[in-house]
Formats: C-alpha cells, structure tokens, sequence
C-alpha cells in the first residue's frame, strides 16, 4: 500500500518537475515569443501582429508568470497537452503512436536481455572461476565502459553494413525491430548478467543449497527448487535501477536508428523548439519510467514471499 | 587461515585495477593536455588537402572529413569531457556531503524537505533532466554542467546522510561532545574519515556517467555544436566516412571507452556500490 502511495507521489513530481521546466523553457524563448510560435505555425512569410496576438492569448503569454504557471499546470493536470507548435496536430495523437513503437521497443528489449544477461550469468555463477565465468566477466566490464550509441554504431556497421543481414533505420517490418532491441539489450544484459552471477555464486555457496544437493537430488531439481527464486528477487529489483539506463537508451537509441518512437520526437522536438511536444513527450518518458518501477516493486512482492510481512 | 592473508588478497588485487584505471586516466590527462603545452595543430582549422588522410609518420592520428588535425580535435574533446565531468563532479560533491551531514545531524524537518528534494529531482531519469535543460537555453555547455551536477549531487547526498546518521548517534560522537568538542571537530574527526573513503568511487562513477552523458547529447546534436570538437558529435560527422577511414571513427569510440573504462576500473565494482547507496 505504502509503495504504491510513493509511486503515485513519484508520478506528480515528474509532472510537476516537466511542467515546471517546460514552462521556463516556453517563457524563455528568445525573440518574441509570440512571434516566433506564430512564425513556426503558419510560415515567416505571413506573420503579422494580429497572428501574434492570437498566438499570445492562446498561450497565456501576456498574463503575469505565477498565473499563466498555475494554468500550465492545471492544463497538464487535466493532460491537455495542446497542440505541436511546428505541426499543429494535437500532442496526445502524436504521443499515442510514438508510444505503441517506444513500448514495442522497451519491452523487446527487456524481454531479450532477460533471455541472455540471467541466463549466462547463473551458469558463470554456478561454475565459479571458470572459462564462462571469467569470458562473461571480461564482455560485460567493456561493454559497460561503452555508452550505448557506440554498441549501436558496432551493430550497424556489422550486421547492417558489412554483412548486409539487417536492416539499419526506419520501421517498416519486423526486422528493422532486431537491431535497436538488441543495442538496448545488451546494455541491459551486461549488468544483469553480474547480478545473477554473483547472486548465484552466493547461493550456490550458502548450506540450503549444499544440502540439497548432498541429499542427492538432480542439479535441475536443486535450481528450480531452491536456487532459481533467490536469485530472481536481486535480478528484479536491479531491473528497476536499469530502467532509468532503458529510457535514457530510448532517447538516443531511437534516434540512431531513427525509430519513430518518443525518445526520437523528444530530440526533434528539442531541436525545433516544439514546447508542447517536449512537454509532452518528457511527461510520458517520466511516467513510463514510474510505471515500469511500480511493476518491479509488484514482482519482487510475488517472488520473495518475506516483503508482504514487513 | 590466519585472518592476515585473508584481508590481503582483495585489497591487493584492488590496487592492481586501480591503478591500472589510474594509468590509463593519466595517459589520456597527458594526451589531452600537452598540446596547450608544447603547442599542436589548431583543431578547428580546415585543410581539405588532408581530407580523410589516414595516420601518417607526420600526423599519427590522421585527418577528419574536413582536413582537421585528428590529434588536436581529440585532444580538445577529452579536455571539454575531462573538464565538464570533474567540474560537475566537485560541483556536486560540495552541496551533496554538506546537506547530506545536515539532514543526518538536525533529522526532522530539514531532513525531509531536503529529502524531497532529491526525490523529485530523482522521479525523472537524468539524461531526460539534462536534456530538458539543455533545451531551455541551447548551445550552451553551462546548461550541461548544471544539469549534470544537479543529477549527480543527489547520490553524494544520499549516501552521505546513510553514513552519516549511525556515526553521529555512535558512542564515540557522544563521548566528543560530552568532552565539549564542537561540530567541526566532529566532522573533521568523526564523519570525514568515513565518507572520504567512498568519494573516489562515487566521484568516478559520477564522472563516467557525466562523460556518457555528454557524449550522448552530442551524438543526438543536442548538447554541444559544432563546430566545437566533442566525442559524441565527432562519432556522428565521421559516421558517413567509415568505409573510407574507419581510422576516423574509431578514435573518438577508442578514447571514450578507454576514459569510462578507466573510471569504472577506479571505482572498482558497481554492484556492491549501488546497494549500499
């Protein structure tokens, strides 16, 4: 009860820490600010001061900063976004679509380094010192030294460019998905795989699991029964820190592989100056980031039966 | 066993990552800063003669797209990256242990508000923060620093305020001021030593974070402009030239996994880090 309480005040801060810095960012735009939408909107060619004003009492621009601030929030509250300031389309529209790709994407990727980072890592950890143990150690120390755009880069260069297997940029069918999913992946992966290693190092060493194994049952058993929740519950509960590495990787990820999701239409937006799309796009990213958390404090609550004591 | 040997063996092969982090951050403080000493090529100036030119005996590093010296351009990007992080770092750092110490001594109030602080900064991920800032006022590496050292200082609060709080209710702290010793010297003596220990590791986890940082906001062309040389934004000009000198886009990779790699080596392990945080 008490973190799902968190949670939803962790929600209001990121929409009032967005809101806040959206509306610094809207009341400093250089220039006239009126002018300067209005321009954006329809054309340098055919701004006059009359399109400004219009722009100018559509936005709040003339009234005092503290009350046009409680009405950008109290717009963000109500989640009207307003519209683009370069399409004029409605943000909400934009944002839902952006969404569907950027959600394809995240959990792709969460899906694919579950399959590989637990995986290697609890078969190193069970073998402690060993080739597996040592390789996966080596791979994931460089991996972590290098920021994700640079792993993207490798990917494009070797699947897209030198073996012509995948294709690099857009989103037209499936397999424009397996490159951007895999860059965030293996990010992902590199820290999970040394959480579970040394989370199965630690339990295969502890007496429960040396016990079972003296009493003769077969290695499978012994994991699935005494081994495999253990080291879930750290593997969880470090995805929630890994999140904030996925969003971030979102942002740059799918602007690398020009991806149509939020993190590329936040970066363009930030590039054109689009006001109510940053907001917009931001709030989502921050929400997203939320909601993934609270998931993970729900599955930490199913795997390790002794949080619903305390 | 004697329990001698027993607390040798990590501490050794500690010092033996750290230091080779230690050397390789020192070759790169070197590379990056000789040329301000000794003199070296303008790194924004053009030549296209030299476009694209591979390492020579004459240039060891090669030439860009636009026939700008690739010494001199990395050079000034690792000083920029250098510079930024440690500037962010030591930024944070101060206003982090200083509040971190005052809300484990006074608790209460001040404990909670300064708590709530952080954790608001703490609900958006930091790159999203950064790039908000950076879009408030662009082309700006002022922006970049602030929002970097506001991402940063919350760890060094948090974990201060966690070591803080069991040594100011210890017995030896009592005993102090019951001796009549002042606040100062109770900082000086009691709560120092133990934070000085881990700000090293946090120190370079929060500069490698700031260096990836950058360079991720210059290879999305939001952070820094050309043409001011910056690792991030040099990867996305020479991307187009890789077939014609791969030479030129794995450079600036090379240094920036060498400069995180280094740090990290510095920190030692992030898993143990993070819990205890």
């Amino acid at each position: 009860m008490r973190m799902i309480l968190n949670r939803l005040l962790q929600a209001v801060l990121v929409a009032f820490t967005v809101g806040l810095l959206t509306f610094i960012m809207i009341r400093l735009l250089p220039g006239d600010v009126a002018y300067r939408i209005a321009a954006g909107r329809y054309g340098y060619d055919v701004v006059d001061s009359a399109a400004a004003a219009k722009v100018a009492a559509e936005l709040d621009l003339n009234r005092p900063a503290i009350e046009a601030f409680g009405l950008w929030l109290y717009d963000l509250v109500r989640l009207d976004l307003g519209t683009s300031l370069v399409s004029g389309e409605p943000v909400w529209d934009e944002l839902v679509m952006q969404l569907g790709h950027t959600l394809q994407l995240a959990v792709s990727a969460i899906l694919l380094s579950l399959l590989i980072g637990p995986l290697l890592g609890i078969l190193a950890g069970l073998n402690r010192g060993g080739f597996l143990d040592r390789g996966l150690m080596l791979v994931s120390t460089a991996l972590r030294a290098l920021p994700q755009f640079v792993v993207g880069l490798g990917l494009i260069v070797i699947f897209g460019l030198m073996l012509n297997l995948l294709p690099t940029a857009g989103h037209a069918h499936g397999s424009h998905l397996v490159l951007p999913a895999f860059t965030l992946a293996l990010g992902l992966a590199a820290v999970s795989a040394q959480v579970a290693r040394d989370a199965m190092a630690e339990v295969a060493q502890s007496q429960f699991y040396r016990f079972a194994r003296t009493k003769g049952l077969p290695e499978w058993q012994v994991f699935r029964r005494h081994g495999l929740r253990n080291v879930a519950v750290p593997i969880v509960t470090y995805l929630g820190v890994q999140f904030i590495y996925l969003v971030e990787g979102v942002v740059v990820v799918e602007t690398l592989f020009a991806w149509p999701g939020i993190g590329h239409a936040l970066v363009h937006a930030i590039f054109g100056r689009d006001v109510p799309v940053i907001q917009g796009a931001a709030l989502v990213m921050g929400l997203m980031f939320v909601v993934l958390n609270a998931a993970v404090d729900g599955f930490c609550y199913i795997i390790d039966p002794r949080r619903r004591d305390a | 066993m004697s329990s001698l040997v027993f607390a040798q063996t990590p501490a050794l092969r500690f010092s033996l990552r750290k230091s080779l982090g230690l050397f390789i951050l020192a070759g790169l403080v070197v590379f990056a800063f000789l040329p301000l000493i000794i003199g070296g090529a303008d790194p924004l100036k053009q030549s296209l003669r030299h476009s694209l030119q591979p390492p020579s005996s004459a240039a060891w590093f090669g030439y860009d797209h636009l026939g700008r010296s690739m010494a001199a351009r990395l050079a000034a990007a690792l000083r920029l990256s250098l510079g930024l992080a440690l500037l962010s770092v030591v930024t944070a750092m101060v206003p982090g242990i200083l509040l971190g110490v005052l809300a484990a001594w006074r608790g209460g109030f001040i404990d909670r508000a300064i708590g709530a602080v952080s954790e608001s900064l703490l609900a958006l991920p930091g790159l999203l923060l950064v790039l908000m800032l950076t879009a408030i006022v662009p082309d700006n590496p002022a922006m970049l620093y602030l929002g970097i050292s506001l991402v940063l200082w919350i760890e060094y609060f948090r974990v201060t305020r966690a070591l803080a709080r069991p040594i100011l209710n210890s017995p030896a702290v009592e005993a102090s001021r019951l001796l009549g010793f002042g606040p100062v010297y109770i900082l000086k003596r009691h709560v120092w030593p133990e934070i000085s220990a881990i700000l090293l590791r946090l120190g370079a986890f929060g500069a490698a974070s700031a260096i990836m940082a950058i360079a991720a906001l210059g290879f999305v062309s939001v952070g820094v402009r050309p043409p001011t040389p910056e690792l991030g934004l040099m990867m996305i000009e020479l991307l187009p030239y890789y077939e014609e000198a791969p030479h030129a886009l794995l450079q600036p990779i090379a240094v920036i996994f060498l400069m995180v790699l280094a740090l990290q080596l510095l920190a030692g392990r992030q898993n143990s880090g993070k819990e205890t945080a």
